[in-house]
């Protein structure tokens, strides 16, 4: 812990970075967010196995880019959204110190985006056996059943947008529910509304999402929405080859065109 | 004078036939998987058990998440506009929490003050609280901060307290007489009961009347305010669980013949909230937006309306993905001096 | 049981003004001829105005109350609802609830001059008040209208000025940015505040109402000082997004202050009071 709160006072005082971000002490003995402006806060810094958050999601936000460069402690989850986020023109190579925590108690960090690359690895995303379950008999449903069973979880939905804002990936500046010009899904959390949401949300994240696992964390009303997502990274991932967040410079799975490809319809 | 008289809990099932025969549609909390809402149930035994709250509060018995002001139609003569059906019954809501059952006050507040919101009022005036006191409270709640209490009977109609395997008893309204009345024989005298020493603990998170002194010469300071938000991630989550959030949204849903007015919940912190079609928007940042909530919660709502607008259930900050404490950040305020 | 409030009058289209691009005006009549006899509101009220199937939209009420059996708005093609606005035609039913909101206390002017100012598209709010006065002339002093917009196409009510330019008991001061005029053009050139600092209208015993763009306001407000206007005798608007236009919604308020219910109008000495959120 040390090393961490070390490396975040050195950039925060050599001016190398405004803010970290990182995790501190939360409620009911848990971890949240933690913004560090101040050197002399850093030992409000911690790193264990409560830190789940997706950090990522503040480098976009508004606010958090106003301070200036920022430091992140960078879990796997962080490393491959920045790349994502790389890839996608949204964040450039040395916008962002990340901070790895090491075993050891030391921290490695890392400057550029070949770094990071460098400092991913490639496992699929860890699901709880809980969830596996869960997926796997989602896999065995027929069709009709499989579209019952997700009605049924978006029946449930709020529409408080929490999956969208804890996405590193949802950074829209105006969000399809946002657009009403012509009104392409309907405000109220009905059936309709919900599933129109979902189904956008979803498809937007194909070959993009880095299964972090944040919707479905962030969801009040517990929606596996990592579940879906996850078969459709399946799914892109078989069709298109490759993983979301591995490379800075790897282009978009449903948006790129080889002439070797599969399909014969575009050419 | 709140009378008070004892129960056996196991006359709860025939306390609900007795209601349901009365023509009363009972709604209580029940389980959905790893989460818990109030939903209609037939008998206690749907009643999900051991709950210190549930994850959706009762408001959407009176304010739904959604619901049709009015339809219209299309017609050869133009426009025809038609009251939405009357759809409510009279409803109990069972089995909810002291700090749920004030929340009610809030509502009413919003909904009566200058003018009568009819559909609440069509959904509002068909509700009766029969709340159940709590015996167990977790690091989130903090109703004694808001000026309620684990046993607090405002706002309820009956309260129930666990007091081994009977219920204490309080009626508390004039309505709660009638729901005694229903079911007469099923109470007898309530000597004896000791209501405080089966209630939770639930420790004062902040002076209410402190904060209240000096919330309202904290608007301009900016760095409090972002301190306390940089991590708001700007979702709904906070106020779509809160039971007193009554802010909301107008949009039309229509096909070619026809269609509805339709009432949706909103929420103060998305940034779409305020914005002008201009692009101006009065609250830019998410500071702007944090501070709109706690101060019309605790500084706005009190001035205007006579009620504070929490009641310190706590589901914001359970339901928070990023773990925004409110009573945690109330205290600050209420400590920051003026 | 009692009315539902969110029930709109409905409303025939009578009358259709092109004003300037993408601004329109409309003539609107009660369908329920009975609600129409008793419909009252004052100089300064607003209300919703919608297309069924599309939605409502706030904006003020553009004609005075001395002119009774119909409601006028003024408003420029911009989101889902203007844009469904601008698509109708004479005869068409849109919904109207209203009139929402406080009212410029006209009754407490009697005897006192009175200065509109006014920017782009925020002549309407003020076009209710106008005719209100003069439709009850004799009852003011001086009255004195400048008014200014980015181009001569983009004036709104030129019918009017020129009527109003006519009459002869009313100053009436036009201006275009520069750039915006036209070679026949014989008002003024120069921005609002500019031109208002020029003319140095007496503040004398005098009310003023500005309306107009925030930037338009933030730099009239202090000629406006400099030329020993009073504080609780200068009038604006606030416009804020609304949803209910009754105290309910949540969204419009200025720190504790409902722009629905205690504005929109302000004078300038409340303006002074609010926090900025606005």
């Amino acid at each position: 812990m040390t090393g961490l709160q070390d490396a975040a006072r050195d950039l925060l005082q050599s001016g190398e970075a405004a803010v970290v971000i990182g995790f501190g002490g939360g409620s009911a003995g848990g971890a949240r967010p933690l913004m560090v402006r101040d050197p002399t806060s850093v030992g409000d810094l911690i790193f264990d196995d409560r830190c789940v958050h997706n950090l990522a999601v503040y480098l976009l936000k508004p606010e958090v880019k106003s301070l200036g460069k920022p430091a992140i402690v960078g879990t796997q989850a962080v490393l491959r959204s920045i790349l994502q986020l790389a890839s996608e023109q949204q964040v450039k190579d040395r916008d962002v110190i990340a901070l790895i925590p090491e075993a050891d108690g030391g921290v490695r960090r890392l400057e550029t985006l070949g770094e990071i690359e460098g400092a991913v690895s490639k496992p699929d995303a860890v699901l709880s056996p809980e969830e596996q379950n869960c997926l796997d008999e989602i896999a065995s449903l027929s069709r009709e059943e499989r579209w019952r069973f997700w009605q049924e979880e978006f029946s449930r939905c709020l529409k408080c947008y929490a999956c969208r804002a804890a996405c590193p990936m949802c950074y829209c500046s105006q969000c399809i529910v946002e657009v009403n010009q012509p009104q392409w899904i309907p405000v109220p959390a009905h059936p309709l509304g919900n599933m129109g949401w979902h189904l956008v949300r979803a498809m937007h994240l194909a070959g993009r999402c880095v299964n972090c696992g944040e919707c479905a964390r962030a969801c009040p009303v517990d929606i596996p929405l990592n579940l879906l997502n996850q078969v459709i990274e399946k799914e892109v991932a078989e069709q298109f080859g490759g993983k979301a967040g591995l490379s800075a410079t790897a282009s978009y799975a449903l948006s790129t065109f080889t002439t070797d490809d599969k399909d014969t319809f575009i050419r | 004078m709140i009378e008070q008289k004892r129960m056996s809990t196991t006359s709860l099932e025939a306390l609900f036939q007795r209601y349901k025969t009365a023509g009363w549609w009972i709604l209580a909390p029940r389980a959905e998987g790893d989460i818990t809402t109030f939903g209609e149930v037939d008998s206690p035994g749907d009643v999900a058990a051991g709950l210190i709250q549930t994850t959706l509060s009762p408001k959407s018995a009176v304010l739904p998440i959604w619901e049709e002001l009015f339809r219209f139609r299309r017609g050869e003569s133009g426009i025809e506009v038609v009251e939405a059906a009357e759809s409510s019954v009279p409803t109990i809501i069972f089995g909810l929490r002291p700090c749920d059952a004030r929340a009610f006050a809030a509502l009413d507040a919003v909904f009566t003050w200058d003018s009568q919101d009819e559909p609440y009022l069509a959904r509002r005036n068909k509700v009766a609280f029969v709340s159940i006191a709590c015996n167990q409270a977790d690091d989130y709640c903090f109703c004694t901060s808001t000026g309620g209490g684990p046993g607090d009977t405002a706002g309820s109609d009956l309260l129930l307290t666990g007091v081994g395997d009977e219920y204490l008893v309080e009626v508390v309204t004039e309505r709660g007489v009638e729901l005694a009345g229903i079911a007469g024989e099923l109470f007898g005298p309530a000597e004896g009961m000791d209501k405080a020493a089966h209630l939770a603990s639930v420790p004062v998170r902040f002076d209410l009347d402190r904060l209240r002194q000096v919330l309202p010469k904290t608007f301009d300071r900016e760095e409090l305010w972002i301190d306390q938000s940089l991590r708001c991630l700007g979702c709904g989550a906070c106020a779509y669980v809160c039971p007193t959030c009554v802010c909301f949204d107008i949009q039309d849903e229509a096909t070619r013949h026809g269609g509805a007015r339709v009432r949706c919940w909103d929420s103060c912190g998305f940034s779409l909230f305020t914005l002008h079609t201009s692009g101006h928007n009065p609250r830019e940042v998410q500071s702007h937006r944090w501070r709109q909530r706690v101060m019309h919660k605790f500084a706005y709502m009190p001035e205007r309306l006579q009620v504070l607008g929490c009641v310190g259930c706590g589901r914001c900050s359970r339901a928070c993905p990023v773990d925004m404490n409110l009573a945690e950040h109330l205290a600050v305020i209420a400590e920051s001096g003026e | 049981m009692s009315e539902n409030i969110y029930r709109p009058y409905l409303m025939r289209i009578a009358h259709i003004v092109d004003e300037a691009p993408g601004i329109k005006t409309f003539r609107l009549t009660f369908q329920d001829e009975e609600a129409g006899a008793r419909f009252r509101f004052k100089a300064g009220q607003f209300g919703l105005y919608s297309v069924f199937g599309q939605g409502e939209s706030t904006f003020c009420i553009a004609s005075s109350p001395t002119r009774s059996g119909y409601l006028e708005c003024t408003f420029r093609t911009m989101g889902r609802v203007t844009t469904a606005l601008a698509d109708c035609d004479v005869g068409d039913i849109i919904g109207f609830r209203g009139p929402y909101g406080n009212t410029f206390p006209i009754e407490t002017w009697e005897g006192k001059s009175i200065l509109f100012i006014a920017g782009g598209i925020a002549l309407p709010p003020l076009r209710c008040v106008i005719w209100n006065v003069l439709d009850l002339r004799e009852r003011f002093k001086d009255v004195s209208i400048i008014y200014g917009a980015r181009s001569v196409a983009d004036l709104v009510y030129k019918h009017e000025l020129e009527e109003w330019h006519a009459r002869g008991d009313v100053r009436v001061i036009t201006t275009v940015d520069p750039g915006g005029e036209t070679p026949d053009w014989s008002g003024e050139i120069g921005f609002v505040p500019t031109v208002v600092e020029q003319i140095a209208p007496s503040s004398a015993d005098t009310v003023a109402l500005v309306c107009g763009p925030p930037i338009m306001i933030k730099f009239t407000l202090p000629v406006l000082e400099k030329l020993r206007f009073a504080k609780n005798m200068t009038y604006t608007t606030l416009e804020n997004r609304m949803k209910c236009g009754i105290g309910k919604c949540g969204r419009c308020n200025v720190g504790k202050v409902f722009v629905c219910k205690d504005g929109p109008v302000f004078t300038l000495e409340e303006l002074e009071e609010l926090p900025e959120e606005y």
